[in-house]
């Protein structure tokens, strides 16, 4: 450090404001182009059987998906899946909350529910299609009974863990039971309940692609594994990035409805945090 | 879920107290005892309720069949099951598969903390990489590991190395988040106390980062030993690598249903083995640590 500092001062000519939105949008995108780039050259360079380059792949991708298979493969698959996801989450929170505000019952399911959460979803596909035969409530089936219980479980969590001071006053207040689970139970437990739902997206999206694998004949996850099958391997990749795009599809929705039912408890960590 | 740890806890307090200091002894001994003798009370209704839920439960699975609710033939009773299950776990073959199994789930999720640890810290501690990594993180986190099946059978075929590629891309991104956001946690204060009093950029890593991230570690592993377990038999039904994933898919082909839903259960024992043991783990590691995190910390 010297004593004597002199700043040059250098006119501006951009606002702050675009210089900063052009920096934003240099680090979101730098690294990712700069990523393709290089699997562009090298794939130029140093063709690999089962990488294609970018530019076969967005073809692939285009002449894949973009046309008839949009409806008969991918708009079922994602309808199952959100189907599934709606499920398991209002069943999750239905049954979680009258399990959590059941201590006999809580204590009662316990072991069974702690052993159900271990058991791997997957396994249970081969069970299902031989009770249910490979429908759609199959898959739906499948979906709902993996994902179920992250939000189950973060849920009796959640409402057992509401403060037990706000419990009594709302009690001495007499407020009705009904109003109590609405304004007081269901609040206190959301942030655990969405932590719940965010584990339950990702299995859902895997039981959805693996549902259709080996009992399906038709579907995302189908498709992926006949493209590998016959040895297709740009429209092998192209199913993997329309997988990849409907998971960041998932996380984005995720996001923003967090943001909106979590949007007080986010507020009071931020002033605890200042 | 409740902790066991917690119910056992305070009464051992309450010995050391009731030891410690005498003259208090007599005149709360009873007050204490109460609570104590509540204490155990509820435990053992707890343990009750516990077994009743299990015993209810396997009532329920022998009625549904021996009733007719479900087809007997597709849904073998309880007792069969778990006779099965017996003569399974006299079976060396049997054996050898939970081993397959738990080596892939080990071998994964070895390399993916490694690499999620490392890349982790690097990247976390780094604001220039954290900033230019954010989008690509948070596109590829997403993508389901089973879209990499056909990728991974493509390459590998049913080799072990095909299941380890599914394994490690499922459980990598679970530490790596963790990790990514625990480095980032570094009390403020506290770095820069370390910076004036001039410990070297090692020391900093060792003594503050690696503390502040441990919790968060943690958290990430015992998420990523349940998603590595998941995948790990996801493969072995799809890729068809050896492993009891593969056995329940034979033994459904072969229509020996009480294997496989006697294998369907050692699944879900060795999820819950796996989950306990990592509890214990996390408990052990951060014993030191005021709260042990919930999974809501993201």
């Amino acid at each position: 450090m010297t004593l004597y500092t002199s700043t040059v001062i250098t006119p501006q000519r951009r606002s702050r404001v675009w210089s900063k939105i052009g920096e934003n949008t240099a680090y979101a995108l730098g690294l990712p182009v700069l990523l393709v780039v290089i699997w562009g050259i090298w794939a130029t360079l140093a063709p690999a059987q089962f990488f294609p380059s970018p530019t076969e792949l967005v073809e692939a991708f285009i002449d894949t998906w973009i046309g008839p298979a949009f409806f008969t493969d991918v708009l079922p698959s994602l309808g199952r899946l959100a189907i599934g996801i709606v499920l398991s989450v209002l069943i999750g929170i239905v049954a979680g909350t009258l399990i959590g505000l059941n201590r006999w019952l809580r204590e009662l399911l316990e072991p069974m529910l702690e052993f159900f959460r271990a058991v791997p979803p997957p396994v249970l596909l081969p069970i299902a299609v031989v009770l249910m035969g490979p429908t759609d409530a199959m898959k739906i089936v499948v979906i709902v009974i993996g994902s179920l219980w992250p939000v189950l479980l973060n849920t009796i969590e959640g409402v057992r863990s509401t403060d037990s001071v706000m419990t009594e006053t709302a009690r001495s207040f007499a407020v009705t039971s009904m109003e109590r689970l609405r304004f007081l139970v269901l609040p206190a437990a959301s942030p655990r309940i969405m932590a719940g739902v965010r584990q339950s997206l990702s299995i859902a999206l895997i039981l959805m692609v693996i549902s259709e694998l080996g009992y399906s004949s038709s579907g995302l996850g189908f498709q992926i594994v006949y493209f590998q099958r016959n040895y297709l391997i740009a429209e092998m990749w192209s199913g993997i990035v329309l997988l990849g795009l409907v998971g960041v599809l998932l996380a984005a929705i995720f996001t923003l409805v967090e943001r909106r039912v979590l949007r007080w408890y986010h507020g009071i960590k931020e002033v605890e945090r200042a | 879920m409740p902790q066991p740890e917690v119910s056992g806890r305070p009464p051992a307090m309450l010995e050391t107290h009731l030891i410690g200091d005498p003259v208090t002894v007599t005149a709360d001994a009873p007050a204490i005892a109460a609570p104590r003798r509540r204490r155990q009370r509820r435990t053992a209704r707890k343990a009750a309720l516990g077994i009743a839920g299990i015993l209810g439960f396997l009532v329920t699975w022998q009625l549904l069949p021996a009733l007719g609710l479900v087809d007997p033939r597709f849904f073998p009773t309880a007792t069969e099951t778990l006779t099965q299950l017996g003569q399974e776990t006299r079976d060396l073959e049997f054996w050898r598969n939970v081993g397959r199994t738990m080596t892939a789930w080990g071998i994964g999720l070895l390399i993916a903390t490694v690499l999620a640890s490392v890349l982790g810290t690097v990247i976390g501690l780094v604001p220039f990489l954290r900033r230019a990594t954010h989008t690509t993180v948070e596109f590829l986190r997403p993508i389901p590991s089973v879209a990499l099946i056909p990728l991974a059978v493509l390459m590998y075929g049913y080799q072990l190395q095909a299941a380890l590629i599914i394994i490690v891309f499922a459980s990598f991104w679970q530490i790596f988040i963790q990790v990514l956001y625990g480095v980032a946690d570094v009390d403020a204060v506290a770095r820069d106390t370390a910076r004036s009093f001039g410990l070297s950029r090692g020391s900093r890593v060792v003594n503050l980062v690696l503390p502040t991230a441990l919790p968060y570690l943690m958290t990430g592993l015992r998420l990523a030993a349940a998603v590595a377990l998941i995948l790990a038999i996801t493969a072995e039904m799809f890729i068809g690598n050896p492993g009891l994933g593969r056995e329940i898919v034979f033994a459904q082909s072969a229509g020996n249903w009480p294997t496989v839903y006697a294998l369907v259960i050692v699944t879900g024992l060795l999820g819950l083995l796996i989950n306990m043991v990592f509890r214990a783990i996390e408990r052990r590691t951060l014993s030191w640590h005021q709260s042990v995190r919930g999974e809501d910390v993201l």
